[in-house]
């Protein structure tokens, strides 16, 4: 009889213990990894910018184009990774995305948000800039800001990834990644991302990027762990 | 007052024609093996102008002194045969006028675009779009690599929308946002706009040629002096236009074969 109380009282130490161990975070899971490539990517170009000296004479050396950024590593940089399944709709949170126009180039080159988050478009050149997203499923503008002008404010109501150009400057390229939860990271130099902060369940891992297309994986999270997930993009020469 | 009036006729008309005359209009410096036949078109037509001009406001200035202050009443005199024979006397007079023009400038016209480029010309393509003029060089390996409109992705700087990924004579080809041309040397622009309608204008080159959608078109010329010099778009094609440039880079056959290598890395 004191054995089987003993053996009870050990199964629930060991029970308890374990759950502990296993629920560190009583927050959520996360899903953190690298994005990287193999093969060899298309060498990037220099852009000539004499045509708008304000902003050429901003470079020592003229700056590349930016669609294939890449990392020590074979890591691939401006990679959106998210949830694309498996998680709620997020509300948007109350402060702005900032996209910034300086030196020609838009800051940064990949700009994720939520849907009817604020967008705040900043001109820190000394030259007009006409900033023109391209969408295909939300509405399509284009606006004009000259130097020395308040920042422009918009937002878009449906998830999309949205090109976005420059009708003064044929180079300036940028992306908006307009996403539905707030599960969402942009990779850096280091090619790596977390998502953390998720609930217990099954989830869809997307990672997109503006050359290669996007590339999903399934991850289930059941408590507060951390889940490896890289991804391997094919890189194309040309 | 009408001999006031005619004095100050004359004094503005040879005061207008003074700075002419003495040559006081700075033209710019000429880079081109026919740029003096369009000089030279410009000051005949001048040189034409001018002394009608002159010639006209010498005449009326004449009937103004004489006529003025007559008693109301008094005669006017007519053009001797009458209206009709004035207006066929100045169609007449402005027309051969305008034939001398014309016949004595075909020739600049001529040299441009009714002579073929040599066979050993610079090939060079030039694309005109919202808002920059880009250009394209074959490479080593001589070829132009084909153009495919659906493949045209500015953003990861395929202006001309090569597919080298498939098409092997693309994969060498040089997309420069500047003209670079070895002096002395014969080069053929083979010319096409992407959108609107663009124009290619190099004023030291004295070169002037629109672009119209849909046409390919071709303009050859040599230009005789080393420098930098502006192409500007002379046809209003949206509200980049004020800012659509790109430059000419006119080197030495040295520099130039330097810059195509260095282009090809």
């Amino acid at each position: 009889m004191q054995m089987k109380r003993v053996v009870i009282a050990g199964v629930v130490v060991l029970a308890a213990s374990a759950l502990a161990v296993a629920n560190p975070n009583p927050a959520g899971g996360t899903i953190s990894g690298k994005v990287t490539y193999e093969g060899t990517p298309k060498k990037m170009k220099p852009i000539d910018m004499s045509k708008e000296p304000s902003c050429a004479k901003m470079y020592a050396t003229p700056p590349t184009g930016e669609s294939v950024v890449t990392g020590p590593g074979n890591v691939l940089q401006d990679v959106v990774v998210y949830i694309s399944a498996g998680a709620p709709d997020d509300a948007a949170p109350s402060s702005a995305a900032v996209f910034t126009q300086k030196g020609c180039r838009y800051i940064p080159h990949v700009l994720a948000f939520q849907v009817n988050q604020e967008l705040k478009i900043v001109n820190e050149d000394q030259t007009s800039h006409n900033i023109h997203p391209m969408p295909k499923l939300n509405r399509e503008w284009n606006k004009s800001q000259p130097p020395g002008t308040p920042p422009i404010s918009e937002k878009y109501d449906k998830a999309e990834f949205i090109p976005v150009k420059c009708n003064v400057h044929p180079w300036m390229h940028g992306n908006f990644a307009v996403l539905k939860n707030s599960h969402y990271a942009v990779t850096g130099e280091s090619g790596s991302f977390t998502l953390p902060n998720l609930p217990p369940g099954k989830y869809t891992v997307t990672a997109w990027q503006e050359e290669y297309g996007d590339q999903s994986q399934e991850v289930t999270i059941s408590g507060g762990e951390t889940k490896t997930v890289t991804f391997v993009f094919k890189a194309k020469p040309y | 007052m009408g001999k006031f009036f005619a004095v100050v006729l004359v004094i503005i008309a040879v005061a207008s024609a003074y700075p002419i005359v003495m040559h006081q209009f700075p033209l710019p410096q000429d880079i081109s093996t026919h740029g003096h036949l369009i000089d030279d078109q410009l000051n005949e037509t001048m040189v034409e102008a001018g002394i009608s001009f002159v010639g006209a406001q010498l005449v009326l200035a004449f009937f103004l002194w004489s006529f003025t202050g007559r008693k109301p009443g008094s005669a006017l005199k007519n053009f001797p045969g009458g209206a009709r024979v004035l207006v066929i006397f100045a169609f007449v007079i402005v027309g051969l006028e305008v034939l001398a023009l014309g016949v004595m400038g075909q020739k600049a016209w001529a040299n441009v675009y009714f002579s073929a480029p040599s066979a050993d010309a610079l090939q060079v393509q030039v694309q005109a779009e919202q808002f920059a003029f880009y250009f394209r060089y074959p490479g080593p390996d001589g070829k132009f690599g084909q153009i495919h409109p659906e493949k045209i992705d500015e953003g990861s700087q395929n202006y001309f929308g090569l597919d080298p990924e498939n098409d092997v004579p693309a994969r060498d080809d040089i997309v420069s946002g500047e003209l670079v041309v070895p002096v002395n040397r014969e080069v053929h622009l083979m010319m096409h706009g992407k959108d609107v309608g663009h124009s290619f204008y190099v004023r030291e080159l004295r070169l002037q040629q629109d672009f119209v959608p849909g046409l390919d078109l071709s303009l050859h010329f040599t230009a005789t002096k080393i420098g930098k010099y502006e192409i500007v778009c002379t046809q209003l094609c949206g509200l980049g236009h004020y800012n659509m440039k790109a430059y000419l880079n006119v080197m030495s056959q040295g520099d130039y074969d330097n810059w195509l290598k260095q282009q090809s890395q």
